[in-house]
C-alpha cells in the first residue's frame, strides 16, 4: 500500500510539474520597439524584472526612435521607446492618447583630437562658430580665450557629425538651435539635419573612429560611449555662465531645473542652474493612455512604477542619468492614471 | 570480388523498372513548376518597384522632377534633392569598377591558365573567404586601417602627381569618395574573379590547342584564343560586380564621410543612394521625410535596371563583334 501511495504521489508530483512548465510557456509577453540609445538600461531592467514578476516577459526592439514612433500609432506593439519626444502632428495620427514617460536621460559630449589631448572649454560662440564652419582653425581667439593654460596649434578644425538620424543628434541640434538664433534659422533641429559643415560618421563609433583618426578633429558623442572609450571630452559654459564637466551628475541636475510640462514633452538643453551640463536630453517610453488589453496594461503599469522606483537606482552603474526626485513623483502619477 | 561487381546489373534494371511509364505527366509538372519559380522571381523584381513606387508617391508628387536634379537634402526645412546621392553612387560603383575589374580579371587568368595546380586552390579558396567577410567587419577595418593609411601615404603622393587636375585636389582627410570606391572593389574583386575563373575554365581546351598549334605564344593564345572567347562571359562577370557595387551599404557608409555634396575631387568626401537610406530611415519621423527616402530606394531600384539593361545591350552589340572576330 505504501508503495502504491508513494507511486501515486510522484505522479501527482510529475502532474503538477508539467502543469507548472505548461503556465510558464504560457505567460504573458510585452512587446516593445524604439530607441537605440536606452537599449542597455532597458535589456537590464527586462533582465531584472523577469525576477520581479516572473509571468511576464518583455521583448523589446531596438529599431530606432522613428520606427518605435511608427509602431506606437501603427498599435503593433504595446509601447514605444524614443529619444525625442513625438510631435503633434504624429500624435494626431494615433488612434488614443499616448503619454510620454520620461525614464532616464543622457548627454552630449564635445570630443576632440589635438596633440597632447589637453583639458578644453568651450562656450555656446565657440561651439556654433565651430559648427556652422566660420572658426576654421584651433588657434581662433574665440577658442584660445577660453582655453588660455592649453597650447593651441594653427591647425584646420575638421568637423565630425553623425551621419545617420540618432537621438545623440536631435540633443546636439537642439541645444545649438537655442543658443543661436543663426543655426536655428539656417540648420534648425532634426534627429538629422543638412549640416553646413564636416564630415559625417555612422554612429557613436563611426563619429570616435574619424576623431581618433584625424588630426584637429572635434565631433560630439553620447556621454557614456565616451566613457567607456576613455575619449576626451571638454567642459562646457552653461546658462548660468558657469563651465560644466559633463557627468550624470550634471545631467541630473539639468533636469531638476529645466522647465517640464505636463505632458513631458521636455527639451533639457541649455537649462538653468549652476550644476546644469547644457547639452542633455531625456528618453522616454511612449504607452497609450486607455490600454486595450486590461491583463497586460496592468502588467505594463506595475512594470513602470518599479522601472521608476527600483530601475532607477540601477541607471548611474550603467552612467545614465537618473530622473531627479520630484520628477519621478509627477511621472509615478502620471502612469497611475493609464486606464485599463 | 564478382560477388560485388554481380548486384550492378540488377541495380541498374530496377531503376528502369522504377522510372514513371512515359506518359509525360512528370515532364509536364517539371515544366508548370519550374515555370511558377520563374515567375515568382520576376513578380517579386515588379513588386518591389511597386512598393517603392506607392511608399513615395507623396515625395514623387510633391518634388518631381526636382528631386533628381537638384541638391539640397534638408530633413528640418523637408526640401529633398538626390542628386549628390545619385552622383556619389555613380562615381564611387565607377572607382570601384577602374580598380577591381583589372585584378580580378588578371587573378582569373593566371588561375586557369598559368599558376601551377598546387598554388590554385589555396589561392581560390582565399578569395573566397574575402567574399564571406561582412560588410561592417571591412568597413571598421576602413575607419581603423586602410582611412589612415591611405590619408599618409598613396593620398599625399597622388596629390603630388595629379594635383594639378581637379580629380586630386583640395583638402585630404582619408574619409572620401576614393575610399568608398577603394572598399566596394574590395568588396566586389571575389565575386568578378569567381564567376571569371568558372567562365575562362568552362574555354574548351581544343581553343588553346589549336593556338597553340598554329604556333602562338602563351600570352597570343590567352589573348586570342581564351579571352575573346570568354568576352562575353566575363562582361556578365562586371556587371554582376557593378550589379553590388550600387547597392553596397555598410562598409561605404563608414568610409565615405557621407556629406552629399558634388565636388569633383576624389578627397572630397561623398554620398551614396544606398548609404543614405541606411542612415536616415530607422529615424525619420515625417510623412515626407520618409517618402523621400523610400523615392531614394526607387532611384537605386531604377538606375540597378538601367544598369543591366544597358549591359544587356552592350552583349548584344558585342556578340556581333565576337562573330566576325572569330572569322578573323
Amino acid at each position: 500500500m505504501t508503495k502504491l501511495h508513494k507511486l501515486s504521489g510522484r505522479f501527482l508530483g510529475l502532474i503538477i510539474a508539467s502543469g507548472l512548465s505548461a503556465t510558464a510557456s504560457a505567460q504573458m509577453t510585452i512587446n516593445g520597439a524604439g530607441a537605440t540609445f536606452p537599449y542597455p538600461i532597458y535589456s537590464k531592467w527586462f533582465d531584472e524584472y523577469a525576477k520581479v514578476d516572473p509571468s511576464v516577459r518583455f521583448n523589446y526592439q531596438s529599431i530606432g526612435s522613428g520606427g518605435g514612433q511608427k509602431q506606437i500609432i501603427a498599435q503593433t506593439v504595446d509601447f514605444g521607446a524614443s529619444d525625442g519626444p513625438m510631435s503633434d502632428e504624429n500624435l494626431a495620427k494615433a488612434p488614443g492618447k499616448i503619454l510620454h514617460i520620461p525614464t532616464v536621460a543622457g548627454a552630449d559630449v564635445v570630443t576632440y583630437n589635438l596633440p597632447g589631448s589637453p583639458a578644453l572649454k568651450f562656450d555656446a560662440d565657440a561651439i556654433t562658430g565651430i559648427f556652422l564652419g566660420q572658426i576654421k582653425k584651433w588657434n581662433d581667439p574665440k577658442i584660445a580665450a577660453l582655453n588660455a593654460g592649453a597650447s593651441l596649434p594653427d591647425q584646420e578644425i575638421v568637423v565630425v557629425h553623425r551621419s545617420d538620424g540618432s537621438g545623440t543628434t536631435y540633443i546636439w541640434t537642439d541645444y545649438l538651435s537655442k543658443i543661436s538664433a543663426e543655426w536655428k534659422q539656417k540648420v534648425g533641429t532634426n534627429t538629422s539635419v543638412n549640416w553646413p559643415t564636416g564630415l559625417g560618421g555612422k554612429g557613436n563609433e563611426g563619429v570616435a573612429g574619424q576623431v581618433k583618426q584625424t588630426p584637429g578633429a572635434i565631433g560630439y558623442v553620447e556621454l557614456i560611449y565616451a566613457i567607456q572609450n576613455k575619449m576626451p571630452y571638454a567642459d562646457v559654459k552653461n546658462s548660468a555662465g558657469k563651465f560644466v564637466k559633463p557627468s550624470v551628475e550634471s545631467i541630473t541636475a539639468a533636469m531638476a531645473t529645466a522647465q517640464i510640462p505636463e505632458d513631458f514633452r521636455f527639451s533639457m538643453t541649455n537649462a538653468p542652474g549652476n550644476d546644469s551640463y547644457p547639452i542633455a536630453g531625456a528618453t522616454w517610453l511612449l504607452v497609450y493612455e486607455q490600454q486595450k488589453d486590461a491583463a497586460k496594461g496592468k502588467k505594463l503599469v506595475e512594470f513602470l512604477k518599479w522601472a521608476l522606483t527600483k530601475g532607477e537606482d540601477m541607471a548611474k552603474n550603467l552612467d545614465y542619468a537618473p530622473l531627479p526626485a520630484d520628477l519621478r513623483e509627477r511621472v509615478l502619477k502620471r502612469v497611475d492614471e493609464i486606464k485599463m | 570480388m564478382p560477388i560485388a561487381v554481380a548486384p550492378e546489373r540488377p541495380a541498374v534494371r530496377s531503376t528502369i523498372d522504377r522510372m514513371a511509364p512515359p506518359s509525360g505527366l512528370g515532364d509536364k509538372v517539371f515544366k508548370w513548376f519550374t515555370l511558377a519559380m520563374a515567375l515568382a522571381v520576376v513578380a517579386l523584381v515588379f513588386l518591389v518597384g511597386w512598393q517603392l513606387a506607392r511608399g513615395s508617391s507623396l515625395a514623387i508628387h510633391r518634388f518631381g522632377f526636382h528631386f533628381l536634379a537638384t541638391s539640397t537634402w534638408d530633413p528640418v526645412a523637408e526640401q529633398f534633392g538626390a542628386l549628390p546621392f545619385i552622383y556619389g553612387t555613380a562615381v564611387s560603383s565607377l572607382i570601384a569598377l577602374i580598380i577591381a575589374v583589372p585584378l580580378s580579371i588578371a587573378t582569373a587568368v593566371y588561375l586557369t591558365e598559368l599558376a601551377p595546380l598546387w598554388i590554385r586552390q589555396p589561392i581560390v579558396s582565399l578569395i573566397e573567404m574575402l567574399a564571406a567577410i561582412p560588410s561592417v567587419i571591412l568597413g571598421l577595418w576602413g575607419i581603423f586601417v586602410m582611412i589612415p593609411w591611405l590619408r599618409d601615404h598613396p593620398f599625399p603622393f597622388l596629390k603630388k602627381i595629379f594635383g594639378w587636375t581637379p580629380f586630386f585636389s583640395g583638402p585630404i582627410y582619408g574619409v572620401s569618395m576614393l575610399a568608398g570606391g577603394i572598399i566596394i572593389a574590395v568588396m566586389i574583386l571575389p565575386i568578378i574573379t569567381s564567376v571569371s575563373r568558372e567562365i575562362l575554365r568552362s574555354v574548351p581546351n581544343l581553343q588553346r590547342e589549336a593556338a597553340y598549334a598554329l604556333g602562338a605564344t602563351r600570352w597570343e593564345v590567352t589573348r586570342i584564343a581564351v579571352l575573346s572567347y570568354a568576352k562575353k562571359g566575363l562582361f556578365g562577370a562586371v556587371i554582376l560586380g557593378l550589379g553590388r557595387a550600387l547597392g553596397e551599404t555598410m562598409a561605404v557608409t563608414m568610409v565615405i564621410g557621407n556629406t552629399p555634396q558634388i565636388r569633383a575631387s576624389l578627397f572630397a568626401p561623398g554620398y551614396t543612394l544606398a548609404s543614405v537610406i541606411a542612415n536616415e530611415f530607422t529615424e525619420a519621423t515625417t510623412d515626407v521625410y520618409l517618402q523621400a527616402l523610400f523615392e531614394i530606394g526607387l532611384v537605386l531600384f531604377g538606375i540597378t535596371i538601367l544598369a543591366n539593361l544597358l549591359a544587356q545591350l552592350l552583349l548584344k552589340t558585342m556578340g556581333s563583334t565576337i562573330k566576325s572576330g572569330a572569322v578573323q
